[in-house]
């Protein structure tokens, strides 16, 4: 049989590849573009190759910053998940009382970002916020504008407040999702309490977690407007995270060129992460034998 | 090794049942001996899963006792009662191996060495022929093999005197379930365990069980073995459901000769039509199964006329419709068997002809 040469469905991909392009890959060329030339004004561009790049990559407060924006995010991650996890399993599961935890605890995901940042902020200060009164008052010398532990110490508080829900969220509808037959077995099997978490509702959890972890690590990854309200990246720049440096360096000083060369190298780092993350936690869920 | 007993034993899920439809379980006796593979067998809602877990301790009866070996079980959990349940989905822990899911009641209980749960998992393993699978994840397995994972975890503790299964084969392809029908078979007969069966499937039922339950709005309506429930049915929900097609049914007329159906005397025996006369009921219903029906072209003294109004060949037998008065009765024969066109006779020989009086059968005695 002779194969008819008719490839017109290839048109059907047009609206699809019109919308990715327009969302994805015109911006980022427009990145990509810069990342390589030396733009003064319009017709006055020069070719630098790789030059901002390799510029950027050496640039030591990046690598503070980006040293620092790691810590951050796995600072946030290793309280927030194990955190969440556990306020999940202390929701309750029917009635009224299932409801209302809901709400309450959905809260803080309500709150716009630089909305959060205020608070915290006016939390955090000794004469009328509530936590940094409370603080000084009891002997505690706190003070975020001076003390760089205290601004650490802040921003955390202030994430797991705002994003803890978050996980707490998707692990109690993942946990809602176990057939009861589950745990009936597990009762039959004589299973601790302990076994049930570690055996029936970690593994069931898994799938959700990883959304929560990736989703999590993205966000506290290109967290910009709360500590930049809270701290605006002080004391010194001991809480400037990388967005905060890049916006400086491009909205503030103009350096077009390496703000572009660095959101390129931002944007493969959080690419990066996030693959090996998935990965691994795919290949753990494989047979031994089937790796070998 | 345990015989469960259960004991004026009814259960409902309303905090104050005002009447019998209140009740998934109404008053019942019933003994499950030691070493039996009992099926039960019902139609969705009619209580069967209510009763397995009331025996597996997953629920508490609001009346009545379960006893295991006459030792009072109701306040006991599950974990305390040495039985194991074979749920509807295949219930295994996603991250550990097979060998690990197998291993793991006898960890949970202690005091095993691992050298003695390997010999037991490997055993139990060969059995379900899953040794080639000891060291694959349990989630990777396919349906049936996550099915028998769940039953080996049973199998392996030594202090299992029953195993309960709940629809086990739902989520089986149906080229598998005869096969893990026929191990469970096997595994009844290598060991020496009460098996109850939960199904809706009178065929799983009759190929598993030695004798069947069968349950109809919350009680055990008979209790024998398929021969029986196919033969004499107990009740008429039992010669309804049991067969395929289930039993004819027609509701004569009692006189004082006899009973008079479509204005046609059909001859029972003196003594029941005594039983039916005493009873003091009108609620009077003659059953017989199509397989026993006689269909012939000619009509005799022990024949009654009738039209054939529709023929249905399933390529083993034929399923025959005829007009009988005003119901319809359904005449099962043989493929070869040629059938009368319109007018046509039908006979009811002897003992297949059932008299079901207030839906209960009514028989002679036997001298």
């Amino acid at each position: 049989m002779n194969k008819i040469e008719n490839n017109k469905a290839w048109f059907f991909v047009i609206p699809v590849f019109v919308v990715v392009a327009f969302s994805a890959v015109i911006p980022l060329m427009t990145v990509v573009n810069y990342s390589v030339q030396d733009i003064f004004g319009v017709n006055s561009a020069f070719w630098t190759g790789t030059e901002w790049y390799r510029e950027m990559l050496r640039n030591p407060d990046l690598q503070a910053a980006l040293l620092r924006q790691f810590a951050f995010s796995f600072a946030i991650l290793a309280i927030e998940v194990p955190l969440g996890i556990g306020i999940a399993l202390l929701m309750p599961k029917k009635g009224w009382a299932a409801s209302a935890a809901l709400v309450l605890v959905a809260m803080p995901l309500l709150i716009p970002l630089n909305v959060v940042g205020t608070i915290w902020q006016i939390l955090a200060r000794t004469d009328i916020g509530l936590l940094g009164w409370a603080l000084s008052e009891s002997g505690v010398d706190y003070n975020i504008n001076a003390n760089a532990v205290d601004a650490w110490f802040t921003i955390i508080l202030m994430d797991v407040w705002h994003w803890t829900p978050l996980i707490a969220l998707l692990s109690y509808s993942g946990l809602r999702a176990i057939p009861d037959a589950y745990y009936q077995a597990a009762r039959i099997d004589r299973a601790s309490r302990w076994a049930v978490f570690r055996y029936i509702q970690l593994p069931k959890l898994t799938n959700v977690l990883v959304i929560g972890v990736l989703l999590r690590f993205m966000d506290s990854f290109m967290i910009y407007a709360e500590p930049f309200v809270l701290t605006g990246g002080g004391p010194g720049s001991s809480t400037t995270f990388l967005s905060q440096a890049l916006t400086t360096m491009a909205v503030a000083q103009f350096d077009l060129g390496p703000a572009a060369a660095f959101s390129i190298i931002y944007f493969l780092i959080i690419l990066a992460v996030s693959w090996v993350f998935y990965t691994a936690i795919m290949t753990l869920q494989k047979d031994k034998s089937a790796q070998q | 090794m345990a015989e469960i007993t259960l004991k004026t034993l009814a259960h409902s899920y309303s905090k104050k049942p005002s009447g019998p439809e209140d009740y998934a379980i109404r008053k019942m006796e019933h003994v499950w001996a030691q070493g039996g593979a009992y099926a039960l067998l019902g139609p969705s809602g009619c209580g069967k899963s209510t009763l397995l877990n009331i025996i597996s301790g997953l629920v508490t009866p609001s009346e009545g006792d379960v006893l295991f070996d006459g030792k009072r079980m109701n306040e006991l959990p599950p974990e305390k009662r040495n039985i194991a349940q074979v749920f509807q989905f295949p219930v295994i822990y996603d991250t550990m191996t097979v060998y690990d899911n197998l291993a793991f009641p006898l960890r949970n209980q202690g005091g095993f060495s691992e050298a003695q749960i390997r010999e037991k998992v490997n055993e139990v393993a060969d059995v379900l022929e899953l040794s080639g699978e000891l060291t694959r994840k349990a989630k990777n397995l396919s349906a049936d093999q996550k099915q028998k994972v769940s039953m080996g975890r049973g199998l392996v503790r030594e202090d299992v005197t029953a195993i309960l299964f709940d629809e086990p084969l739902t989520v089986i392809d149906p080229q598998l379930k005869w096969r893990l029908r026929r191990k469970l078979k096997q595994i009844h007969e290598r060991f020496d365990i009460t098996m109850v069966y939960v199904t809706h499937d009178q065929l799983e039922a009759s190929t598993f069980a030695d004798k069947i339950a069968l349950m109809y709005e919350g009680q055990i309506v008979q209790f024998g073995t398929p021969q029986e429930l196919f033969e004499s049915p107990a009740h008429t929900f039992v010669g309804y459901f049991i067969g395929s097609p289930g039993m004819n049914f027609f509701e004569p007329r009692l006189t004082g000769e006899g009973l008079i159906f479509n204005g046609k005397h059909i001859p029972v025996s003196e003594q029941i039509l005594d039983k039916i006369r005493r009873s003091g009921s009108d609620n009077i219903k003659l059953g017989i199964r199509p397989e026993f029906v006689t269909l012939g072209a000619d009509t005799s003294e022990q024949s009654y006329e009738v039209t054939v109004t529709d023929i249905e060949d399933l390529g083993t037998y034929q399923l025959v419709d005829v007009e009988f008065g005003p119901v319809t009765v359904k005449v099962r024969i043989p493929e070869d068997q040629p059938v009368p066109h319109e007018a046509a006779s039908i006979g009811f020989p002897d003992p297949w002809l059932k008299v079901y009086v207030d839906e209960r059968l009514v028989e002679a005695d036997h001298e």
